[in-house]
């Protein structure tokens, strides 16, 4: 197969790879570029551990052809901490023991972020619903709705 | 010196604190590596080809087209795996459902493996490859299994624990029976009896990460594994044996884990990937998919399980019968006889028998889920007692309480307790404000209890004092919750030194001795043990360097507060010595400094929760969701309460998702028709509320700190618990786990009707 020349903005970077036509966004990111924060749980669309931005929007990175990215500003969990700054929901996620295992982690903080940029202001409902999209095994959900109200909460104040 | 293990009501200064944990920082970045995230220069990518049918005989494979195609660098099939088992028949199954010998045994089963230079070569060599089945009847209820007319999966099975041995094979591999007293006796004393079947659907551990490893294995016998696993030891200690490899020489390196919950315990593709591995003379990368994690992984029993209660009016229980028929799946298993054992645990009881059946159906092989076997004897246990107190008319928490084991009952299962939680669950239960809170339309409140024995096992540590006084602790155990968090504060609180100066790492299996794997809830427990004799052991030696230093014998240095001090005043008047001095002096004073540990950790202390349900359901879509839930569990003492809690919550939403939605469906095909996220639905953030814990204390007099497992006792009660609240929301009694909206809905109007 012969392969598809992509150009596009990863975490503010500028970057190229060479993809086949049918690979996943997921797949380039962590084969290709070495990028393994986003985590393949499925490969369906179904648990949300791949979750990454595209030009803002929340998606799952497996659902999304690598070569569907050129020109865009794709944003990952790598870009999350600004140099030695963790991101305030990150900070929250390990205050408030929002993890255990941590392989949902990732596309948590993804999903949180782009609800918060959305909504700095939501509520137990909309936080549940908004984060619906992602699977815990781990967790029950509860520490996690909690990181995210605290951040929320935080961040109106900031 | 042996760890004096008894418990001593000492003050803490750091136990029972909530710091951040070690691993958090890798874990909200990107950079912690679980199995999937590794590679090795050069490696192949290896696919695995699994049965369509659920049972057949295998007459033919054909791999010699696949073996042309460029870039497949090797194939093997079970004749590459020769069966070096010896005749122990629990590796033998092992092996066999590693990778199917004369017959396939379920949908999934592994027939053959590629290893190839990419994905996608390695997906057009497995369509390649032919193989010639002879289709077989097949059985994947638990029911239709042991009767007469049901095809029998192995022809070398011949029931065990009954007199005399059958002469025939059939599906029940094992028999057993626990319990004390006359029930005969106590059923005709009773004045009230509950007697139903109820019976519970497959589920799955549901961890977000496929299986996931990395082999190399070299021409000279040398091999490496990375691995997500709950247990690298045993890992490498089965994949050696298969192999016929030396333990020694196989290296086995565990990757963060991204849940397990006893599903983790087995290996499953790792042989595989080390065979391929040795033929190709590459690395081998072997993940699993999601739909092979729910294919070929092993999930947990379906259950058929017959119960009787019977009581006086005045709630006293004066017999319980059950029993309980699991599966283990394809193959042998002793499911059902843990869950005989739990069933009537949480009883004071003067006549008790409880039952095993084990059956063998044409399932993936079953494995360890949370507890396991218990959620499902605890649901039926516990509807039963619910449905005792509703016919005596007498409070559900009440009853329990009268009829709650105590310090001296003998259990069901044989112990005379110690001091247990059963009965301080069941007060603060009753005591709780979640108890008295008002209910809505359709909604209804359940309780039930739950029973988990905790295992202790073979652990070490080495602690090591580095040359600027911090300390590195070694450990064998996989972190699955924030043990590296727990471990760092026991040895900090017995080093008196900062949680900040210790770094906890999981040792890989040639820099540690051997450790059983992380289940059983007793990573903290077994693991806490070795390392707190490990510092003591530590702490000797620094005594004796201070000692040194000082010029005075040995036995006149105490260790305080993280510093070496004369033992009074005839030892010597020196201002005391920080390990940080200590250390540095090291190199004159007899070189590094170090604490080492290996035990068998006996003495886990069993442990008793209650939890709380309030539940809606809407009697049009037969939908239920749970309002409030709380859980209440003993831990004997919370070493980082916080990540007690999240084990609380965690398994009270597992049972959850257990009890309303998740089961394994099968056609009548034998295959599995929901193997994914999407069909197989696990509950969601908007699925559950926030879920309220009370933390109780009941020191384990076995451990010097009381610590008791915590990790699984949590998924024990939920099944009941919405059971129960679902017959007082909407006055129907389901005993066929999960509640899912069709079957509610059924319920319902047939209530109507």
């Amino acid at each position: 197969m012969s392969g598809v020349h992509v150009t596009t903005t990863i975490n503010g970077d500028a970057v190229e790879f060479v993809c086949n036509a049918d690979e996943p966004l997921l797949d380039v990111l962590r084969n290709r570029l070495g990028m393994t924060g986003a985590k393949e749980g499925c490969g369906t669309g179904d648990c949300g551990a791949c979750s990454v931005t595209v030009n803002g929007r929340l998606v799952c990175s497996c659902l999304v052809l690598g070569a569907e990215v050129q020109g865009a500003k794709v944003g990952t969990i790598e870009g999350m901490a600004k140099g030695d700054q963790l991101h305030p929901l990150q900070k929250n996620f390990i205050a408030h023991a929002a993890l255990q295992c941590g392989i949902c982690t990732p596309g948590f903080l993804i999903a949180a972020k782009a609800l918060l940029d959305k909504n700095p202001d939501p509520s137990e409902e909309e936080i549940r619903f908004g984060l619906a999209g992602n699977l815990c095994r781990c967790t029950g959900y509860d520490k996690i709705v909690r990181a995210v109200q605290a951040t929320a909460k935080e961040m109106r104040g900031a | 010196m042996p760890l004096d293990t008894h418990f001593t009501n000492q003050k803490f200064k750091q136990v029972g604190t909530r710091p951040l944990r070690p691993d958090g920082v890798d874990k909200v970045t990107g950079r912690a590596k679980y199995g999937a995230d590794y590679n090795a220069p050069g490696q192949l990518i290896a696919l695995v080809l699994r049965s369509p049918h659920a049972h057949a005989r295998i007459k033919k494979i054909d791999t010699s087209k696949a073996e042309k195609l460029a870039g497949v660098k090797a194939i093997i099939t079970s004749a590459d795996l020769p069966d070096l088992t010896a005749g122990d028949r629990g590796m033998r199954d092992m092996l066999e459902n590693c990778m199917a010998r004369k017959k396939v045994l379920y949908d999934g089963h592994a027939v053959a493996a590629v290893a190839a230079i990419d994905q996608t070569t390695a997906r057009k060599a497995l369509k390649l490859i032919q193989v010639d089945y002879e289709i077989l009847p097949h059985v994947t209820d638990v029911d239709e299994a042991l009767k007469p007319s049901a095809p029998v999966i192995h022809n070398d099975i011949f029931t065990e624990g009954v007199e005399p041995t059958p002469t025939k094979p059939s599906n029940n591999n094992k028999r057993a029976s626990f319990g004390h007293g006359d029930i005969e006796q106590g059923f005709r004393d009773a004045d009230i009896i509950v007697e139903h079947t109820y019976k519970t659907e497959q589920t799955h551990q549901g961890y977000i990460e496929p299986h996931a490893c990395v082999a190399n294995v070299s021409p000279d016998g040398q091999g490496e594994l990375w691995v997500c696993t709950q247990g690298h030891f045993v890992y490498r200690n089965q994949c050696a044996a298969l192999l016929g490899m030396d333990i020694s020489k196989l290296r086995v390196t565990a990757s963060e884990i991204g849940g397990g919950f006893g599903g983790k315990t087995h290996i499953w593709t790792e042989p595989l990937a080390l065979a391929l591995s040795r033929k190709a003379n590459r690395p081998v990368k072997l993940t699993m998919s999601r739909e092979e994690v729910f294919r070929c992984s092993g999930p947990t029993s379906s259950t058929s399980i017959d119960m009787k209660i019977g009581a006086k009016r005045d709630g006293t229980i004066t017999a319980a019968h059950g029993v309980l028929r699991y599966h283990g799946g394809a193959f042998p298993a002793t499911w059902a006889e843990f869950g005989a054992m739990t069933a009537f645990a949480c009883y004071d009881l003067k006549n008790v028998k409880s039952e095993s059946i084990e059956v063998i159906v044409n399932r993936p092989k079953t494995a360890a889920y949370r507890a396991p076997s218990a959620p499902m004897a605890a649901f039926a246990v516990e509807s039963a007692v619910d449905e005792l107190a509703k016919k005596i008319g007498m409070d559900p928490v009440e009853l329990r309480i009268k009829n709650a084991a105590k310090q001296g009952t003998q259990s069901s299962y044989g112990p005379v307790y110690g001091p247990i939680g059963i009965g301080a669950t069941l007060e603060a239960a009753k005591n709780h404000a979640h108890m008295k809170a008002p209910l809505g339309k359709n909604q209804g409140r359940g309780m039930a209890c739950g029973f988990w024995f905790n295992f202790g096992g073979q652990t070490c540590c080495d602690i090591n004092v580095t040359p600027d006084g911090t300390v590195t602790v070694a450990v064998g155990t996989i972190d699955v919750g924030g043990s590296r968090a727990s471990i760092g504060l026991m040895a900090a609180e017995e080093l008196g030194i900062s949680y900040d100066n210790v770094r906890v790492v999981i040792a890989d299996t040639s820099s540690l001795g051997h450790n059983d794997m992380t289940d059983g809830s007793r990573g903290t427990f077994s693991t806490g043990l070795a390392t707190i004799a490990a510092a003591r052991n530590a702490i000797k030696v620094l005594c004796a360097r201070a000692a040194k230093m000082w010029d005075i014998p040995e036995d006149a240095v105490v260790w305080e507060d993280g510093h070496a001090k004369p033992a009074g005043t005839n030892a010597g008047n020196f201002p005391p010595l920080s390990i940080k001095e200590i250390a540095a002096a090291a190199g004159n004073t007899g070189g590094p400094i170090a604490g080492h540990n290996e035990l068998v950790a006996d003495g886990a202390g069993v442990s008793f929760a209650t939890h709380i349900c309030d539940i809606e359901v809407d009697p049009e879509t037969g939908r239920s969701t749970v309002k409030r839930y709380t859980v209440i569990q003993d831990a004997g003492k919370a070493v980082h309460p916080t990540y007690v809690e999240g084990q609380y919550q965690g398994g009270a939403a597992q049972g959850i998702g257990w009890a309303l939605n998740e089961e394994y469906i099968y056609g009548k095909d034998g295959r599995l028709q929901n193997a994914g996220f999407l069909d197989y639905r696990i509950p969601v953030c908007s699925d559950l509320p926030f879920i309220d814990t009370m933390i109780l204390e009941i020191p384990n007099p076995n451990h010097p700190y009381g610590v008791r497992g915590v990790g699984e006792t949590s998924i024990v009660p939920p099944l009941a618990a919405v059971a129960n609240a679902m017959s007082n929301a909407v006055g129907i009694r389901l005993t066929h786990i999960p509640m899912s909206p069709p079957r509610v809905l059924k319920a319902i109007s047939a209530r109507k009707h």
